[in-house]
């Protein structure tokens, strides 16, 4: 009995620290627009736009503090202008996409990295970089979970008008949904949320909360609705289990993170290859039963 | 201006006015130039012309994704703008423009096209639904209205977007194709499908490649090659030298000339004009051919063209 309760104080240990309660608190508050939003992304094919603009954001929120302005709208304002500047270069270039991406949000990230080696400021690049969960102060958890709330507010409200689009441009705009201002919304919603991820996760994992979720789900669904529940399952799932197991083994925390959600995209994917192996056996079968039957008739 | 009477096609006998339209790419390629015609209320049109004629951006001209350099567009009466707003305007796409892995459900697909009807949330009324349902029934699809779309078939997968366009009850119906990669059940059944749809009194204007078929059930034809060649009565349109125009060494030609068909002294020849799919047959006199009666249809397989000499 004693044995047992022990057991249980040591079970219940993380909770009973106010730096792991509001850890729980943020990751549980950020999973849910990002495993939304990563449905969208990874149906529309924007990877690599989140991992630009997640990139992106160092030389704004470097510049953000020099200037003694809340880091968050430095980060905003610089994810921005690379999914603006992308996109005129596109407009008037024959290069594509990709590429163009890769071109300005290394060369933005490029930027960050000398301006935070010249600036001497008291940020640290690892925490910009892979988040400092455990250090987050009110003022960011508050404002992770306005902006949480605006980006889930906004799938939740318009997601049908966007989803039409990602499947069907030429109806969506029969239907009068602007092509060319989900583009740019679609983006500004990408910066905020990675903005509101940047002090929990940092901007080098934040885009893996925006994809593995999504990726997981259509892996094994074909519903939207299903994917969508899928999603949200596996981000607050791995998001609470690794903060949890991130105490025990002494991790970082978003790291653990990203790694339960690559273990869950293995086991799922594991778990798909293998039903699909089966179907085909029972197909085969199936066939060789009807030649039987034909046979017998 | 009433609405609902606007709607009606009696009152706004031009379903479709393009007047005098040219549409220039931004890399300044000048994609078509100068096509004017007006498609009536209650009629099948059929467009043709061969790849890169223009067709598809004939097509986006008129439901307004491509500005137009010069000319303008109307439909039942409306600017194209007005008109899309007041759900005037269908689409159904080319299969091969759809992501058919996308997780969508067949009903999801037939609801998109209820959208226009619906407020800002898109939520869906019991009208909706109705209507979604009627559209499914209709081309005989209601039985597969939570399937995903990639499990069905080329010719289940065309219906789909035709009960979509349905859904939306709009006066103008667009079809990019709509023959392509379909049987030719399938292919009976939509051409069943627009001919009720003509007699509601919609405007249908199908962009197709299929000329075999264009005779059997289009009333007028468009003749496109980046400008306009011919429009009218498909009769009128559909002859050796308008076609000729079109398809200058695309299509395959074959003349059966009077000696291979008959001994007597008749001038008459017949006219095989084919892109590999159904072929178009024409025969009579140089200058007066007609069309074959039964052209359009499956030859019957002892006599691959079925065209008599007059005795």
């Amino acid at each position: 009995m004693f044995e047992f309760n022990a057991l249980i104080t040591t079970l219940l240990l993380p909770f009973q620290f106010v730096f792991m309660q509001q850890a729980f608190i943020v990751v549980f508050i950020l999973s849910l627009p990002m495993a939304i939003l990563s449905c969208y992304i990874v149906l529309k094919g924007w990877s690599l736009m989140g991992d630009a603009i997640a990139h992106a954001v160092l030389p704004g929120v470097v510049l953000a503090y020099m200037l003694a302005i809340p880091l968050s709208i430095g980060a905003f304002a610089a994810g921005l202008c690379c999914a603006l500047t992308t996109g005129f270069i596109k407009e008037n270039s024959r290069l594509r996409e990709d590429t163009i991406m890769g071109i300005v949000f290394s060369a933005m990230f490029a930027i960050g990295i000398i301006l935070f080696h010249k600036a001497e400021t008291e940020l640290h690049l690892t925490h910009l970089l892979l988040g400092d969960i455990l250090g987050i102060s009110l003022a960011s958890m508050i404002e992770t979970s306005l902006i949480g709330l605006f980006v889930l507010a906004v799938m939740v409200i318009r997601g049908r008008d966007l989803l039409l689009l990602i499947f069907d441009p030429q109806q969506a705009q029969i239907t009068g949904i602007s092509i060319k201002f989900w583009h740019y919304a679609f983006q500004v919603l990408l910066a905020l949320t990675i903005v509101a991820a940047l002090q929990a996760v940092g901007m080098i994992l934040s885009i893996a909360l925006l994809i593995a979720p999504g990726a997981c789900a259509l892996l094994v669904t074909k519903r939207f609705a299903t994917m969508l529940k899928i999603s949200v399952a596996v981000a607050m799932s791995s998001s609470v289990l690794g903060v949890y197991a991130s105490f025990y083994i002494d991790s970082a925390p978003a790291a653990t993170i990203v790694l339960f959600m690559s273990f869950i995209f293995i086991l799922l994917f594991i778990y798909k290859t293998n039903q699909q192996r089966i179907l085909l056996h029972q197909r085969k079968t199936a066939k060789f039963s009807l030649v039987d039957n034909k046979v017998s008739l | 201006m009433n609405n609902t009477e606007q709607k009606s096609c009696p009152l706004a006998p031009i379903g479709i006015a393009v007047n005098n339209i040219s549409v220039i790419y931004k890399n300044a390629h000048k994609a078509i130039s100068d096509i004017s015609f007006d498609i009536p209320c209650g009629s099948i049109t059929a467009l043709v012309g061969i790849n890169g004629s223009g067709k598809s951006t004939l097509f986006k001209a008129i439901m307004g994704f491509v500005p137009c350099y010069q000319g303008q567009v109307e439909i039942m009466g409306f600017p194209v703008k007005k008109a899309l707003k007041l759900n005037h305007v269908a689409y159904v796409p080319q299969n091969e423009d759809v992501d058919w892995n996308f997780p969508v459900l067949v009903e999801d697909v037939v609801m998109m096209g209820r959208y226009g009807h619906m407020n800002m949330l898109r939520i869906a009324s019991q009208t909706d639904k109705d209507a979604v349902d009627q559209a499914l029934t209709r081309v005989s699809m209601q039985d597969y209205k939570q399937r995903q779309i990639g499990e069905l078939s080329g010719g289940q997968r065309k219906r789909v977007f035709l009960a979509r366009a349905l859904a939306q009850a709009s006066n103008v119906i667009l079809l990019d194709e709509p023959f392509t990669g379909v049987d030719v059940t399938t292919e009976e059944q939509i051409i069943r499908l627009l001919k009720e749809l003509a007699q509601e009194g919609k405007v249908i204007l199908v962009s197709t490649h299929n000329l075999g078929s264009v005779p059997e059930f289009c009333d007028n034809v468009i003749l496109i090659n980046k400008t306009l060649l011919a429009y009218g009565k498909t009769s009128d349109v559909f002859t050796t030298d308008n076609l000729q125009k079109a398809f200058g060494g695309v299509l395959r030609r074959f003349v059966l000339s009077a000696e291979s068909l008959h001994a007597d002294a008749d001038a008459r020849e017949v006219t095989v004009i084919t892109d590999d799919e159904r072929p178009v047959v024409l025969y009579g006199e140089k200058g007066l051919e007609q069309l074959a009666s039964g052209s359009g249809l499956k030859p019957p397989s002892n006599t691959p063209i079925k065209v008599r000499k007059e005795s």
